[in-house]
């Protein structure tokens, strides 16, 4: 373990009732989260997020393995002894308490000073542009403003780590991209670790230091955006964020064969052999006829996008394709359905999956 | 505004007064009616052989607190009937404290429960209301009783020598009206409790509640408004109760109730029986008021 993560999970596991109608909802999950990142968990619903975020608050109790924080085991410290916070997504506001009350909650449990409590909560609710609602209770608000009161509530105790699950999801397009925004600039300022759970892949590309994504329990891949983005390691990494074309082909020597025998140039370290070759629909370029590319094919469907066209294409060994196609960039309309085109995929953004 | 406005207006509020006409005729004649002449009598002379005798005396409600000496006409506190207005009072507020603390953890079960094992679980506490209030009352008064079956249960076993004298005693009525008044508590609970969202018990734990805290700040502040409906459900039959005080209490452990039903039976002071019940009355709308006050207050500040 390392001394600068604020969360470690090591080898845990919950199943959900016994007998023959038991779900394992994690499945032996070690993941090291460090201080003061921004580490969003992503995967299909379901998939175990919320399990392992509720395990962290204290919630659940493992039924395997180890919840570490700072380095310190607390696996069996209840939720009330543990300097974490949620933000939940229903945001769970106490509906008898004003908005001032709701947010200085945690400090008064705490027993602080009524001083003390005032000025944080002041300070909280400043954060979240909230100074004026402080009176009004939390039915008095919009959504909005009552997941900023949650936020606040969840902050002004100053956690060690905050805990947010899909805090988002229950928001208007416009709003969220606010609230990201905003959340990425609080996190920026306290420099608190926060642990976002969402199943909305671009969310979690644009907001995240890292991700770990997740599918049926298992924990299957964690890095950058980046690395994620472009190195998925399996199939179900690279579907999951951002769409990607899947080819069969035979790799051997840094060469990748597909249907119709293309060849197709891989990174030298590949797995050789059968695997799954992917490729994303931005590094397919479409190209005149006479370019001289390596590959034809023929345009099935264009769809327009408003900045960009998705282009359904056949290879001429057999292989379907989706590019996409930047109008501006590349001058002019899509070309139409039926036509016959040159295709090049962009240098080194070829794939080769493990499975 | 114009004259078919206007019409229109007139007809709407006559209509208004047609549609609410049966609800004031039954507020007037069943309502406010019975007290009118309660109130009234309290003001008369009792008759010889019970009724009243129309002349305005104000002995009634003298009488209701003072005693007149009969040899030499002073007054002093009438110490029985104060007696039997605090035994009254204490017990109905024993009684409501007591259903509560059994009430609410019963209330919070069934309403954590699965919704078929809740269905059940309310349809047993219906239950004790498809028998008459008299025979569950005896029913009580055999267990109870000196040679009744937890007495010769406890000296079978040899846990006690002698029967444990618990019939005919404050304690007797207490244990009865609380059996009798735990479905008014634990229902509105219920549907108190119902209506809670468990979230937020999880919300106050994660933000350093205790669960004492828990239960404190979050939880009862909350369910609060079943709190008062079930203590106001309690608290006012058990002031005005007849039955269970007069098969557990004995002739001796009397509550208002019983005193009311004495003057206008054997004690044939119509009158002072009227004073009583319009006293009886008050005194439910004044704690009520400041029950309501109280609570509505600490709901605020907590
Ligand atoms: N209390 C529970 N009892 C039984 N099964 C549960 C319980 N809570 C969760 N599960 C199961 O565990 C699995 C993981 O659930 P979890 O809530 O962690 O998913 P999630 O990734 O948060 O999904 P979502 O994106 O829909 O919120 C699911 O199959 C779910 O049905
Ligand atoms: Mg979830």
């Amino acid at each position: 373990m390392a001394q600068d993560d604020a969360i470690e999970a090591r080898s845990s596991r919950k199943v959900y009732g016994t007998g023959p109608e038991a779900v394992v909802a994690l499945d032996d999950v070690s993941i090291a989260i460090r201080k003061g990142e921004f580490f969003t968990l992503l995967g299909p619903s379901g998939c175990g997020k919320t399990t392992l975020l509720r395990m962290i608050a204290g919630f659940e109790t493992p039924t395997a393995g180890q919840i570490l924080l700072n380095g310190r085991d607390i696996t069996d410290a209840p939720p009330n002894l543990r300097p974490v916070n949620t933000v939940f997504q229903s945001y769970a506001l106490f509906p008898h308490l004003s908005v001032r009350r709701n947010v200085g909650f945690g400090l008064q449990m705490l027993g602080r000073p009524a001083s003390e409590i005032d000025q944080k909560v002041e300070r909280a609710l400043a954060m979240v542009r909230l100074g004026e609602m402080a009176d009004r209770k939390p039915t008095q608000l919009s959504g909005g403003q009552q997941q900023r009161v949650a936020l606040a509530r969840a902050l002004a105790p100053s956690p060690e780590v905050l805990l947010l699950d899909e805090p988002l999801s229950a928001l208007d397009l416009k709003l969220r991209k606010e609230m990201q925004s905003e959340l990425k600039r609080l996190q920026h300022e306290l420099g608190i670790t926060f642990i976002f759970v969402t199943h909305d892949q671009e969310e979690a590309l644009t907001m995240s230091d890292r991700i770990g994504v997740m599918s049926a329990g298992r924990l299957l891949q964690v890095g950058s955006p980046r690395e994620i983005y472009n190195h998925p390691v399996n199939r179900f990494v690279a579907d999951f964020i951002g769409e990607t074309n899947f080819l069969p082909a035979e790799v051997s020597g840094g060469v990748a064969t597909i249907a119709g025998g293309i060849a197709i140039p891989v990174d030298a370290g590949s797995p050789e052999g059968a695997h799954t070759i992917a490729i994303r629909p931005e590094h397919v370029r479409i190209l005149p006829q006479d370019a001289g590319a390596a590959m034809r094919g023929t345009i099935a469907e264009t769809t327009y996008f408003g900045t960009d066209s998705h282009v359904r294409l056949r290879l001429d060994g057999g292989a379907d394709l989706v590019a996409r196609y930047q109008s501006d960039t590349a001058g002019g309309e899509a070309p139409p359905t039926g036509a016959e085109v040159g295709v090049s995929f962009t240098p080194g953004a070829v794939q080769v999956l493990e499975d | 505004m114009s004259a078919r406005e206007d019409g229109q207006a007139r007809r709407d509020a006559r209509n208004t007064w047609l549609l609410s006409a049966p609800a004031l005729f039954i507020l007037t004649f069943a309502a406010a009616g019975p007290l009118l002449i309660m109130l009234v009598y309290s003001f008369l002379t009792p008759g010889d052989y019970g009724n009243v005798v129309w002349k305005f005396s104000t002995d009634a409600w003298v009488g209701t607190v003072l005693s007149k000496d009969i040899f030499d006409g002073t007054y002093s506190l009438a110490d029985a009937h104060l007696t039997i207005f605090w035994r009254s009072v204490k017990l109905s507020l024993i009684t409501t404290f007591f259903t509560f603390i059994v009430g609410f953890p019963t209330a919070w079960i069934i309403a954590t429960r699965s919704p078929r094992m809740r269905t059940a679980l309310l349809f047993l506490i219906t239950i004790p209301f498809w028998t008459n209030l008299l025979i569950r009352t005896f029913a009580i008064n055999q267990i109870i009783r000196n040679e009744g079956l937890l007495n010769t249960f406890l000296l079978y076993l040899g846990v006690i020598d002698e029967p444990l004298l618990i019939i005919y005693s404050d304690f007797a009525v207490f244990l009865g009206m609380t059996y009798v008044y735990l479905p008014l508590m634990v229902l509105p609970l219920f549907a108190a409790i119902d209506r809670f969202d468990m979230r937020l018990i999880e919300a106050a734990y994660d933000l350093y509640a205790s669960r004492w805290q828990v239960l404190r700040r979050v939880i009862l502040p909350i369910v609060r408004p079943g709190i008062v409906a079930g203590s106001i459900l309690v608290f006012i039959p058990a002031l005005g109760a007849y039955v269970t005080p007069r098969i557990l209490g004995g002739g001796r452990n009397m509550m208002i109730g019983n005193f009311i039903e004495l003057q206008f039976g054997q004690g044939r002071n119509w009158p002072l029986g009227a004073a009583l019940s319009v006293l009886l009355l008050v005194i439910v709308a004044v704690a009520l008021v400041f029950y309501v006050r109280i609570t509505s207050r600490e709901s605020s500040n907590g």
